[in-house]
């Protein structure tokens, strides 16, 4: 029998509402009143900061996508107008690119919070289940969203990603026709990636919310893995948890902000700044760092079919961890043999990514195997055994009455010091080839704090106009961009209508050239790369416009490259139109040497030296690849601050909710 | 994670309330600020981005346009009706009387002295937008000999200004100057 659920609000229209759907019950039930085992460490601050990241990302992803053409003649170049025209859209799409990244951290750390206590053990286990199925689904978006920018790594690892499917008999290549659209990764391809980008965040809520609801029938787990005994040993959720996630909330955002601010290319890869070209991989292919350890796995294993299977399997085999398990004993606190053979297992998977990120060959290879071997066998041998022959230290009593401390501080050292291992192993994949060491140059635009230095980008763009812009466009520049380098409104008219750009067409339909306006593109040097390549001896001069992002250590790279013109040694045979270049990988460059001693004339009177000229280029270019880098820093200066602040707040408003417990 | 500064919570008994109650505030509304600063970027991403704004300016030839003719440019992605007006339609406009009209305005105020034969337009209905009649010679005029809106029967003399109908104000006469007797920049 229905009836309206009885309602004591005070507040009339509350009550209203409340009487027909007691949403406000629920809620106070569910995240107000909620008991909730007392002894929680930071480490239960992870699945609120991943529904942080969750809401953030759907909502940058939303603008995003207001912005965005998923359409592979215009994909990349919306990209760059979202970075350069839309109003902070450089900073709306820095936050989502590493919000991926974030998204995953944060993830990670709360599986291993669960494996660490034993979150996955009876009465948890489709809790954990629902949570393998979001990582899950987590991959997938994030693999999808990589696409969308349809730069070199974006279509080569979609290429790579989807013929993964091909390794199965049979159906195998039919499933990759399927998911391409076509017969190879292409518009249609990019058009369902990007409705499925849009889709699975919004499947992943739905899953989070049953994750999310199953936690509230079990319980949540704690630090002892003891059931909750009696109301002493739980707090209501608010405002004891509410505030210490606050705390944890607001570190987190400094970190984010701090990437996006700072270092917001750190994470992703310089040939992403190139546009795909389905004619050509890039040298190094390499997944972002997430992917690293399950592609460790894959190439760990020389058969293609097996490779696939087991790098599937890395992942749904967390499905049957519970029954893995065979201890009754939740926290690793208990297990002293159990937490030191975890903390293995996880430097494996680190150790997986680690391999992951370098050329398959020599020891990477002998490595891979030992820590995939160790990877499963941990899960399929070691855990069903160890659960029945370890002898567990003796549990407390209650969660009010513990007897021991955890070592989760040594622990998390440990696991930080792998991390950062990872870290500066994973971005950086080692080259196999001959190692081409580049002079570091000192630059304003370098470091935390550095900026543009002005009057050396405005002789730079002299030094471009009048020398490289012969041969190479900046098809993502607007001589309206000009502004940014303190160009007066009336100069930037001047220098755009000395330019003829083509206009469309006439009245009879013909095209029409006419002086360039502020709102004109860079002219481009010829009509299409056809004729580039024909006038420039078959070789294609690539557009500069990012050129600086899409080289590893682009300054010292172009600067050196620049610089780097000399005869060439007796030893080496030089083909035919090729320059010697000490810099260039191969040290041939079609390129005839740009800049010389005297090559401009600068008109504040800066002597120029071909180290000079090169030096103010580089600057240039380097304003323009990322036009938004000083307003980006001194905004994260400002973030931070304020973060760091809110951080103090919450902190000492914990101290204070939290005083009476303790 | 914006808690409720005005928490109905029991628990703990602080040693000093007053800081607490302080802190909530303190908190509460850096987290409020905080939510208005995640906002502001993301609304603002909604204006029209740079490149649109750049937009600003065509050039239109006049010389192809025969008294009595209109044409239609487009600027900022609206019609721009560019009019050359018969002496016969000037005066008509420069003789209407203010008690006449509905939204004041001269002929004067809305030509360029020495090009009173021209006039620009912003093409939109200032009801509910769409494009009035009238550019063409064959086109429905109204009984002002002007533009004729087809929605909602509005009616525009050969000022543009609203003489009849549901259209609130006069149609709009955009940013523009001559060039030379013969071109207009608009924008
Ligand atoms: S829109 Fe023109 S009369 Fe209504």
């Amino acid at each position: 029998m229905a009836g309206l659920h009885k309602s004591e609000f005070a507040n009339p229209v509350i009550n209203w509402v409340e009487s027909r759907l007691p949403i406000f019950t629920m809620m106070q039930k569910e995240y107000g009143v909620f008991p909730t085992p007392k002894n929680f460490n930071y480490f239960w601050n992870f699945g609120a900061l991943a529904m942080v990241t969750l809401v953030l990302m759907i909502v940058t992803g939303i603008f995003l996508a207001m912005n965005y053409q998923p359409n592979t003649e215009l994909a990349f170049d919306s990209v760059q107008h979202i970075m350069r025209d839309v109003n902070y859209g450089w900073l709306i799409r820095y936050v989502h690119q590493n919000g991926a990244s974030m998204f995953f951290m944060v993830t990670y750390i709360h599986i291993f919070r669960g494996r660490y206590y034993g979150s996955y053990k009876a009465p948890r286990e489709l809790l954990w289940m629902l949570g393998v199925i979001i990582l899950l689904l987590m991959m997938a978006t994030a693999f999808m969203g990589y696409v969308l920018p349809w730069g070199q790594m974006s279509y080569w690892g979609a290429t790579v990603i989807t013929n993964l499917f091909s390794a199965f008999p049979v159906v195998g290549p039919k499933i990759v026709t399927l998911l391409w659209g076509g017969f190879s990764v292409d518009n249609p391809t990019l058009n369902r990636f990007f409705a499925l980008h849009y889709l699975m965040p919004f499947v992943l809520v739905g899953v989070v919310f049953l994750h999310v609801a199953a936690l509230h029938i079990t319980g949540s787990n704690n630090p002892l893995g003891i059931d909750v005994k009696s109301p002493q040993d739980t707090v209501p959720f608010h405002p004891f948890y509410t505030i210490k996630d606050s705390v944890g909330m607001c570190v987190f955002l400094m970190i984010w902000a701090g990437f996006v601010c700072f270092a917001p290319n750190l994470l992703g890869d310089a040939n992403n700044f190139i546009p795909a070209n389905p004619l050509q991989t890039p040298a190094d292919i390499v997944p972002e760092w997430y992917f690293l350890p399950y592609y460790g796995i894959l190439r760990s294993v020389p058969n293609k079919l097996l490779g696939v299977c087991m790098m599937f399997a890395s992942i749904l085999l967390l499905l049957a961890l519970p029954w893995l398990d065979t201890s009754k004993v939740r926290s690793a606190r208990f297990r002293p043999i159990f937490r030191i053979l975890l903390l293995v297992w996880c430097l494996t998977f680190v150790g997986l990514g680690i391999c992951g990120a370098h050329k398959p060959e020599g020891v990477w290879v002998i490595l891979s195997r030992l820590f995939a071997f160790y990877y499963f066998a941990h899960l399929l041998v070691v855990l069903p055994i160890l659960g029945k022959l370890e002898r567990p230290l003796p549990l407390p009593e209650s969660i009010s009455n513990p007897v021991v401390r955890g070592a989760m501080g040594k622990v998390a050292a440990v696991l930080l010091i792998a991390g950062g291992l990872f870290g500066m192993q994973g971005v950086t994949p080692a080259h196999a080839e001959e190692e081409i060491v580049l002079p570091q140059q000192k630059w304003s635009f370098s470091g935390l704090f550095g900026t543009v230095d002005i009057a050396s980008a405005q002789r730079g763009f002299q030094v471009y106009s009048e020398v490289c812009a012969n041969c190479h466009a900046m098809k993502y520049l607007h001589y309206r961009d000009l502004a940014g380098l303190k160009l007066e409104p009336e100069q930037i008219k001047a220098i755009a209508a000395a330019v003829t750009v083509p206009q469309g067409t006439n009245d009879e339909g013909e095209p029409k050239e006419g002086p360039a306006t502020p709102a004109s593109q860079f002219r481009s040097p010829f009509i299409n790369d056809k004729q580039a390549r024909s006038r420039n001896n078959g070789a294609l001069p690539p557009d500069l416009s990012l050129m600086i992002n899409a080289r590893e250590d682009g300054a010292n790279h172009v600067y050196a490259i620049l610089t780097g013109y000399a005869d060439a040694p007796s030893t080496m045979k030089m083909q035919d139109g090729m320059n010697y270049n000490k810099y260039f990988p191969g040290h041939q460059i079609a390129m005839p040497q740009p800049l010389r001693d005297g090559q401009v004339t600068y008109a504040d009177g800066t002597p120029t030296s071909l180290d000079q000229e090169a030096r103010d280029v580089v600057t240039f270019l380097a304003w323009a690849a990322n036009p938004e880098q000083t307003e980006r820093k001194q905004l994260g200066v400002r973030v931070i601050l304020y973060l760091g602040f809110m951080a103090c707040v919450t902190y000492a408003l914990k101290r204070k909710i939290w005083a009476a417990v303790h | 994670m914006a808690h409720s500064t005005a928490s109905t919570d029991t628990h703990g008994h602080p040693a000093d309330p007053s800081k607490r109650d302080m802190l909530e505030l303190l908190a509460g509304a850096s987290a409020a600020l905080l939510g208005a600063g995640i906002a502001w970027p993301l609304v603002s991403s909604m204006n029209p981005a740079k490149d649109v704004l750049a937009l600003s300016s065509v050039e239109v030839d006049l010389a192809p346009i025969a008294a009595g003719q209109g044409i239609v440019v487009s600027w900022q992605g609206k019609p721009i009706f560019v009019r050359h007006r018969t002496p016969e339609e000037v005066k008509a406009a420069q003789d209407a009387k203010p008690g006449e009209l509905n939204d004041p305005q001269t002929d004067a105020a809305r030509t360029k002295p020495g090009h009173e034969a021209w006039m620009v337009l912003v093409g939109i209905c200032t009801h509910l937008g769409c494009i009035p009649l009238g550019n063409k010679a064959t086109d429905v005029r109204g009984e002002w000999g002007g533009w004729f809106c087809p929605c909602h029967g509005s009616q525009y003399d050969t000022s543009g200004r609203i003489r009849k109908g549901p259209a609130p104000t006069n149609l709009a006469v955009p940013p523009y100057a001559f060039e030379s007797d013969s071109k207009i920049k608009i924008g």
